[in-house]
């Protein structure tokens, strides 16, 4: 026990996604950061410190606050052989270049009949923050996962903030690789092999993190936590939920949610976006369609976010979205227990 | 040797620049005689996919470029090979300028195997060696250029990136933050405004505030030119690649004018007269402009050149009998290029949960 103490690290996902970055820098030169206040002010939520110091300006670029121009050019520079990190400060702001991140990354391989390629990563934090009301919180999963041509990726660890940004700067495709601005400062004990420079995790591969016999609670990003929390106390209840965390929104891991619902019978999905037509909506519309069906013993339930405006009253916002007491709740009524 | 001093008939407008392009330029005879089968070549290329699209044989959008053949052609003959070209989705002629025969670019247009981009991108998203499209959004390809631009400056090679967009583009609010970064970084791209004074039933002056379309880099110093004279966009697009692989950004506007609609289901003639078109064509048109030229420099007959449209018109009667033998696309296709070939999602699902494609 000791041994194995003291061969794990603490690891915050800031620090994975920075040493991710600076590694991938490191290896190939035509890796580059650019984003408003990636450089001098060391990121806005500080991912990307030291790296300016370290790259020099022609690696880390600064850009102006203009979404539109400077995503379009990260993806030409991408058409022309560079592999930028293009950060939005939030992906709420991404909206602004939806079109340069829809029309021209995802679709340009297909349209030019492969003579194109788009190797880019826009990454930046997703999903709800704390207190910042309706236009800075906000899921965009299933904004970008319906999107043929781009992968899409939602880490929850630390580990995964490492190993699925390598794997996304060294993809060939465009990747959308959504953070959470609430989990930057969270610490993880991480493996050794965690901390390798060649440590990369497969896109697409979900992750089970705890396992059960009577329920799976399938997530992505911050509240695979919940989920983890809600699993604890409901263990105390004599209720052992297995908890996958997805880590990828596009591919989805259908088969290892199957595999999951064959064995425990039961599926809740929990999200922080909103309810209609998100990832919960598609994990539930594709086990309908599998064989996976037959072995439930009740409807398979979706926890999401609330199908409102994101408020900015500390009791509304609580309302809006899923936490741990959600998750007991929904369980025990969906196991009659 | 054999060159000969050609003077143009308008003079270049400058926009914060001390020196411009010279108002004159050199060609020889071979050099004319490209530019001439090339323009040739383009308008009827243009005229063949008309036919084709009447036919039926051409589907959805397809905007012509007959009246603008200047353009591309002045443009080509100034840049290498390894310099980059984004444009609009007016873009059949640059398309052939860029080096693809028209047989690709007309199969492309019915949607066939042969076509260059293999069917799947059609009149808008045509693709070819440093020519990037072909872009369906207005406006979007000016950031995109700017960031070809970028990849030339970062990896240390001597190209420039010109970046077309049309009248109507140049209101589109991305297109001056591409102007922005691009003064801020110093980037080796041309920002070329593609002036046929009418964003598709809109002409300029109800749309802009300020239809000086070069000087609305602002900072950036302009250029205005006449488009209609291929020897002058040559001239300018000369000037315009030099100066700015030496101090960043330029934006230069080509005036021209296009003789069809907007696109095939625009007869382009409601917001526009009749008379207008005929004026254009009849005192204003590139081709006959040229033609003149040639026979003045004392280069030749008018018959050589008449020769030359002769060869053109086969050239594309041959082109037009390929690409409709191309066959259309193999059904496969279908999935192919979605994702870089080696790094595919599993699977991708087709229209119900039968039609799965799947990947290793």
């Amino acid at each position: 026990r000791r041994s194995l103490a003291t061969q794990t690290k603490a690891l915050t996902v800031r620090d994975a996604l920075n040493s991710a970055i600076d590694e991938e820098m490191q290896r190939d030169p035509t890796v580059m950061l650019l984003g408003e206040e990636v450089g001098q002010y060391n990121g806005a939520y500080k991912v990307s410190k030291g790296l300016l110091e370290k790259y020099g300006e022609k690696r880390v670029v600064d850009t102006p606050i203009t979404e539109m121009g400077f995503a379009g050019m990260a993806v030409g520079a991408a058409m022309a052989g560079l592999k930028p990190i293009c950060e939005f400060m939030t992906f709420n702001f991404s909206m602004q270049a939806i079109d340069q991140v829809v029309n021209s990354a995802a679709k340009t391989h297909y349209m030019s009949g492969g003579k194109s390629i788009i190797p880019i990563v826009f990454r930046g934090p997703n999903g709800a923050a704390a207190g910042v009301g309706a236009q800075h919180s906000q899921c965009y999963a299933a904004w970008y996962g319906s999107i043929p041509g781009l992968k899409v990726l939602s880490p929850y660890s630390a580990e995964d903030a490492r190993g699925l940004l390598k794997a996304s700067i060294r993809d060939p495709n465009p990747v959308v690789f959504l953070e959470n601005e609430l989990m930057y400062g969270v610490s993880f004990d991480v493996a050794p092999e965690v901390l390798s420079a060649d440590y990369v995790l497969p896109i697409g591969k979900a992750k089970v993190e705890r396992e059960g016999t009577h329920v799976t609670l399938v997530a992505h990003s911050r509240p695979v936590g919940d989920c983890l929390e809600a699993a604890k106390q409901l263990s105390t209840m004599g209720i052992n939920a297995e908890v996958i965390n997805l880590r990828s929104i596009r591919p989805l891991d259908m088969a290892t949610v199957i595999a999951s619902v064959k064995k425990t019978n039961n599926l809740v999905t929990v999200e922080g976006g909103f309810p209609m037509f998100g990832v919960g909506s598609e994990i539930l519309a594709q086990l309908m369609e599998s064989d996976g069906f037959d072995y439930l013993d009740s409807p398979a339930v979706r926890i999401t976010g609330a199908d409102v405006p994101m408020p900015y009253a500390k009791n509304l916002e609580e309302l809006a979205l899923p936490n741990a007491a959600k998750i007991v709740e929904v369980v025990k009524r969906q196991l009659r227990a | 040797p054999g060159a000969v001093k050609f003077t143009f008939s308008t003079e270049h407008v400058l926009h914060k620049l001390s020196e411009g392009p010279r108002n004159h330029g050199y060609a020889t005879r071979e050099q004319l005689l490209d530019m001439y089968h090339k323009m040739v070549v383009i308008r009827r290329m243009e005229t063949a996919a008309d036919n084709l699209y009447k036919s039926k044989l051409i589907r959805g959008f397809c905007h012509l470029c007959t009246g603008q053949e200047a353009v591309c052609v002045g443009v080509e003959a100034a840049l290498d090979a390894e310099d980059s070209i984004i444009t609009a989705y007016r873009c059949h002629g640059f398309v052939y300028t860029r080096g693809e025969p028209v047989r690709t670019i007309l199969a492309e247009l019915m949607g066939r195997e042969g076509g260059c981009t293999v069917g799947k991108g059609g009149s808008m998203h045509m693709f070819t060696h440093e020519f990037y499209g072909g872009n369906g959004i207005v406006g979007a390809q000016v950031p995109l250029g700017a960031g070809i631009a970028w990849a030339h400056k970062y990896l240390d090679r001597k190209n420039v990136c010109f970046a077309l967009y049309g009248d109507g583009a140049a209101n589109q609010g991305q297109v001056f933050e591409a102007y922005n970064m691009a003064a801020l970084y110093k980037l080796p791209v041309v920002f070329i405004c593609e002036n046929n004074m009418y964003g598709m039933g809109t002409s300029a002056k109800r749309a802009a505030a300020s239809v000086s379309y070069y000087t609305r880099g602002d900072y950036i110093p302009g250029l205005k030119v006449n488009g209609m004279d291929v020897l002058a966009v040559k001239e300018a697009s000369r000037f315009a690649k030099e100066y700015v692989l030496n101090n960043g950004p330029l934006v230069m506007e080509l005036v021209t004018y296009r003789y069809g609609g907007h696109s095939m289901s625009d007869p382009g003639t409601t917001y526009r007269t009749r008379e207008e078109i005929q004026h254009m064509r009849s005192t204003n048109d590139a081709i006959t402009a040229l033609r003149d030229r040639f026979v003045k420099a004392g280069f030749g007959s008018e018959d050589e050149l008449k020769d030359i449209d002769a060869k053109a018109k086969t050239e594309v009667e041959e082109a037009t009998e390929w690409a409709k033998n191309s066959p259309e696309p193999k059904t496969s296709e279908l999935w192919t290029q979605i994702y870089v070939k080696g790094s595919e999602v599993p699977y991708l699902r087709g229209r119900d949960p039968a039609e799965i494609k799947t990947f290793n």
